[in-house]
C-alpha cells in the first residue's frame, strides 16, 4: 500500500468528494478536498500534491482543463486525472487518445464517473508509480 | 470521403492549376468531422465568369484573386455576401495588396493567402478553411432545426440527472461494502445525504414537467380570471410543513382579491417557486413576506426574505438554466436550477418583469410586474 502519498480531489459534488476520499483514505492516501477551481488554485499555491484528480465542470464548464494547465504549469511531474460525469452520448466527447486532444488537454488521465474503486485505484498507482 | 467543391478565381493559369493539382491529391481529417473531405477544384479567369459559375452550381468554398481583368474581386465577394453567405471565401493577395485582403476580410472574406504560396501553406490555409466549413454547416444545420438550444439543454440536463444517481449508487456501494463499519448507526450520513440527492432529483423532474407545462402550445393555455390571493394561498400552504420545520414565520399582505387574467397553472408556477425559495434560502428564525398588489395597470408580487441572500454579480445570472449558487450556505440545499428560469419564462409569456434585490446575508426581495394592458 501506498503511504502518505498526498492526493488533491477537487468537485462541486460534495457527496462524490465524500465518496472519492473515503475510497482514497481506505488505499491509504492523504487526501486533500476542495469544492472549486478558486479553492484547488489556492491549495496549489503552496501545496504540491503527489497526484491531482479534477471534476471537469465547477464553476465553469471547463474548470477542470484550466486546473490541469495551471498545475501542470506549476509542477509538471504532477499526474492529473479529469473525472467527469459529461458522457459521450452527449455528443461532448472527448478522451486523451489522439494527439490532438493531447495538445490541448493537459492531463494525464481522463475517467468517466462513475468511477468504480477497483479501476480508480489502479489507474492512481499507475501513475504514481 | 465528402468533396467539397472549390472554385478558384484568378487570371493567372499557373496558380489555377497549382492549385488543382495540389488539392486534386490532398484530404483534410478531423477528429470531429465523421468522414475525411476531398477536394474538386473548378476555375475561373474572371470574376464575371466566376459569377456566373457560383449562379448555376455554388461552390462550398472560393479561393479569390483581388485583381481581376474585368470586375475586382471585391465585386465578387459582394455578390457571394448578398446571395450565398455559407461560401466560404479565402482571398489569394499578392504581398503587395495586402491591405486589401485584409479589408477584404474585414467585409466577410474569411482569411486570405498571400501569393505565392507554397503548396504547404496552400494545405495548411485548406485545412483552416474546411473546418471553419464543417463548423459553420453544423451551427447553421443547428440553428435551423432550433436545437442548438435544445441539444444543450439535454447535455446538461444529462448531466443534471447522472450526478445524483452516481452519489446514490456511490453511497450504497460503500454501504453494501460495509466501509463505515458493521453498524447501522455508522451510516447514518450518508442515507441522509442519499435521501437528499434523490429528493434533488424528484425536484428536477417536477421542475421539467413544469417547463413542459409552460412550452406546450399556446392554445392549450386555459386562460382564465385567477385569483392570484388563492393560489397565494395555496402556495403558502404547500410550503409550511417546510417552514415550519425550519422555523420560518410565513406572512400574507394583500388588499382584497386580486384577479388575473391567465393560465392559473402558470400563475402557480411563479407563486410555488418564489414562496418555496424564499422559505429554502432562509436561515432559522427567519421571516418571508408576500405583498399583492393591484394598479389600475399592473399586478405586482413582492416575495422577501430575510435569507443568505447573494452578490450583485450572482443575481444576473441567476435567471439561466441549471445555474444554482454554490457557497457554503448553499451546499446543503438542493435544487435542479431550473425554478426561477421557469418563472422568468412565465413572467415573459405575459410580458411581464422580474426583479431581485439582494443583500448577502440579509435577504433577497423578488419582484413580480404582470401589466394588465391586455385583460
Amino acid at each position: 500500500m501506498n503511504t502518505n502519498k498526498k492526493i488533491l480531489v477537487a468537485d462541486d459534488d460534495v457527496d462524490y468528494l465524500f465518496q472519492i476520499k473515503l475510497h482514497l483514505q481506505n488505499m491509504g492516501y492523504e487526501v486533500l478536498t476542495v469544492e472549486s477551481q478558486k479553492e484547488a488554485e489556492e491549495v496549489l499555491e503552496n501545496t504540491k500534491p503527489d497526484l491531482a484528480i479534477y471534476d471537469l465542470m465547477m464553476e465553469t464548464e471547463d474548470s477542470g482543463f484550466i486546473l490541469s494547465y495551471k498545475t501542470k504549469q506549476k509542477y509538471p511531474d504532477v499526474p492529473v486525472v479529469i473525472a467527469t460525469a459529461v458522457a459521450s452520448e452527449t455528443g461532448i466527447s472527448f478522451g486523451l487518445d489522439t494527439k490532438d486532444e493531447k495538445r490541448w488537454i493537459k492531463a494525464d488521465l481522463y475517467l468517466e464517473k462513475d468511477i468504480r474503486k477497483e479501476q480508480l485505484e489502479k489507474e492512481i498507482k499507475k501513475l504514481l508509480d | 470521403m465528402q468533396k467539397l467543391k472549390v472554385l478558384v478565381v484568378d487570371d493567372e493559369p499557373g496558380i489555377c492549376s497549382g492549385v488543382k493539382r495540389i488539392l486534386g491529391k490532398f484530404t483534410v481529417s478531423y477528429p470531429f468531422m465523421d468522414e475525411d473531405r476531398g477536394f474538386e477544384v473548378f476555375e475561373a479567369y474572371t470574376g464575371e465568369d466566376a459569377i456566373e459559375l457560383i449562379k448555376k452550381d455554388p461552390p462550398d468554398i472560393v479561393l479569390l484573386d483581388n485583381k481581376l481583368p474585368g470586375i475586382q474581386g471585391t465585386e465578387v465577394l459582394d455578390y457571394i455576401n448578398k446571395n450565398h453567405r455559407e461560401i466560404v471565401v479565402m482571398i489569394i493577395t499578392s504581398y503587395a495588396s495586402l491591405e486589401l485582403a485584409v479589408k477584404a476580410t474585414e467585409k466577410g472574406a474569411y482569411d486570405f493567402i498571400p501569393k505565392p504560396f507554397t503548396p504547404q501553406e496552400l494545405k495548411s490555409s485548406m485545412e483552416k478553411v474546411t473546418k471553419h466549413h464543417f463548423l459553420q454547416g453544423m451551427t447553421q444545420r443547428l440553428n435551423k432545426e432550433g436545437k442548438e438550444v435544445r441539444f444543450q439543454f439535454l447535455s446538461v440536463l444529462s448531466h443534471e440527472l447522472k450526478s445524483p444517481l452516481n452519489a446514490v449508487e456511490g453511497y450504497l456501494k460503500i454501504m453494501e461494502e460495509r466501509q463505515a463499519g458493521d453498524q447501522i448507526s455508522q451510516y447514518d450520513q450518508i442515507i441522509e445525504r442519499a435521501l437528499q440527492r434523490i429528493n434533488g432529483m424528484r425536484t428536477l423532474i417536477m421542475d421539467l414537467l413544469d417547463l413542459t407545462k409552460i412550452q406546450s402550445d399556446e392554445k392549450e393555455k386555459q386562460f382564465e380570471h385567477v385569483n392570484l390571493l388563492d393560489i397565494t394561498k395555496n402556495a403558502i400552504e404547500t410550503v409550511s410543513p417546510y417552514a415550519i420545520q425550519k422555523d420560518v414565520e410565513l406572512n400574507l399582505h394583500a388588499e382584497e382579491d386580486i384577479t388575473f387574467y391567465g393560465d392559473p397553472n402558470d400563475m402557480e408556477i411563479v407563486l410555488n417557486n418564489l414562496i418555496s425559495n424564499a422559505v429554502k434560502y432562509n436561515y432559522k428564525e427567519g421571516k418571508v413576506d408576500v405583498n399583492l398588489e393591484k394598479d389600475i395597470d399592473q399586478i405586482t408580487i413582492k416575495v422577501s426574505d430575510t435569507g443568505i441572500g447573494m452578490k450583485q454579480e450572482e443575481t444576473s445570472k441567476l435567471f439561466n438554466e441549471f445555474v444554482r449558487i454554490k457557497n457554503e450556505k448553499t451546499r446543503n440545499i438542493t435544487g435542479s436550477g431550473l425554478g426561477l428560469s421557469i418563472v422568468k419564462k412565465v413572467i415573459n409569456l405575459y410580458n411581464g418583469d422580474i426583479q431581485i434585490d439582494s443583500t448577502p446575508g440579509k435577504g433577497s426581495t423578488f419582484t413580480v410586474i404582470l401589466p394588465l394592458n391586455n385583460q
